[in-house]
């Protein structure tokens, strides 16, 4: 008997890790494929079909490294834009303007930074919207 | 039946006439008139194709560029903008595959009219070459008179260039490449922006290129 309840609390654990992961892999399916879409809508003519960049002109987003210690800081820069600043991409040194997408609502900026952040090269997993939102918050 | 092997072998005669006469050609295109003119005090009837008229714009490292310039060249003309955020990176991601298919080739060009003069300097013209990894005078970008640019834009190569303070980037246009042919006359209109049309186009210049100087039918 006690063994009979072992094995179904252990079946029952199984099931449910499984289905929280398939929700999870259905959630990052779902980020990932309307950021395409966003992508190349408002990314693709700059940064290009496989986020190659363009020359010196406009960076790539295949420096992995980059990304991710940016990761926090990624949804001011899609929302509010670029600059007049330098920055650094596979060591080369870009500077210019990237236009701003004040309207862009946070689920947007969410998907299509799922989409980059998982293309190119990046393996970041899911940026939800509630990451954009408290991201957005520290924006200066 | 000796009949019918007689109108075989003429079939297949025309048919062999089509094929000899069917090289790849590239129409002549926009306005034209017919004109009569006397050719050894004969009447003759001969059409005159529009021709780009000739300019005078200064390209990024300084020089005055004519038409003369130009001359014995096929060339293709567009134009941009410095700051251009929406559809300028894409046609010059593209047009860069069409320097690099014919940079080092004496008889083509390419020449970007930028429509914002003002803010386009000869040194910012320059520093955007740079930065888009193109040198030598095979690629030049034009700077000079607003009027004259939209001008040659709007009733020469029949596209559309103007100032509109609503759009982003502050102008619309848009982005097709024109083909220009050695006598000046325009030979195709491609969508810069789409990458299919801009092979199309590196496909169409080699046909140009193997053209003869011969009056072309169309």
């Amino acid at each position: 008997m006690k063994f009979k309840v072992i094995v179904f609390t252990a079946i029952m654990l199984c099931v449910i890790i499984v289905s929280c992961q398939s929700d999870a892999e259905q959630e990052f399916k779902r980020y990932y494929t309307g950021g395409a879409v966003i992508y190349k809508d408002k990314c693709q003519n700059c940064h290009g079909n496989n986020g190659e960049g363009l020359s010196a002109m406009i960076p790539p987003l295949t420096d992995t490294a980059y990304l991710k210690k940016k990761r926090t800081v990624l949804s001011c820069l899609v929302k509010y834009g670029i600059k007049e600043t330098i920055v650094t991409i596979n060591g080369k040194a870009y500077e210019g303007t990237m236009p701003a997408n004040v309207d862009m609502p946070p689920i947007e900026i969410a998907k299509v930074l799922t989409y980059i952040g998982n293309s190119f090269g990046n393996k970041m997993g899911t940026i939800a919207v509630e990451e954009v939102n408290s991201n957005l918050e520290k924006c200066n | 039946m000796r009949r019918l092997a007689v109108y075989v072998l003429l079939a297949a005669a025309l048919t062999a006439c089509k094929f000899n006469s069917d090289k790849p050609a590239l129409p002549i295109m926009g306005n034209r008139e017919a004109v009569t003119k006397t050719v050894n005090g004969k009447q003759v009837i001969d059409t005159v194709y529009q021709t780009i008229p000739d300019f005078k714009f200064v390209n990024q490292y300084g020089d005055t560029i004519t038409q003369k310039s130009l001359k014995g060249d096929i060339y293709v003309a567009d134009f941009f903008f410095t700051t251009c955020p929406s559809i300028c990176p894409v046609m010059h991601r593209n047009m860069l595959n069409v320097y690099k298919e014919f940079k080092n080739v004496p008889d083509f060009k390419i020449i970007s009219h930028t429509i914002d003069p003002k803010h386009d300097s000869v040194a910012v013209m320059k520093k955007y070459a740079d930065k888009l990894g193109i040198s030598g005078n095979s690629w030049w970008l034009l700077q000079g008179n607003k009027e004259d640019t939209y001008n040659l834009g709007q009733k020469n190569y029949l596209v559309a260039v103007k100032q509109d303070d609503g759009t982003p980037g502050g102008y619309v246009h848009q982005g097709w490449f024109v083909l220009v042919d050695k006598k000046s006359r325009i030979r195709g209109y491609y969508d810069g922006t789409d990458e299919k049309q801009v092979a199309k186009m590196i496909a169409d210049i080699k046909i140009l290129r193997a053209e003869v100087n011969t009056e072309i039918a169309q």
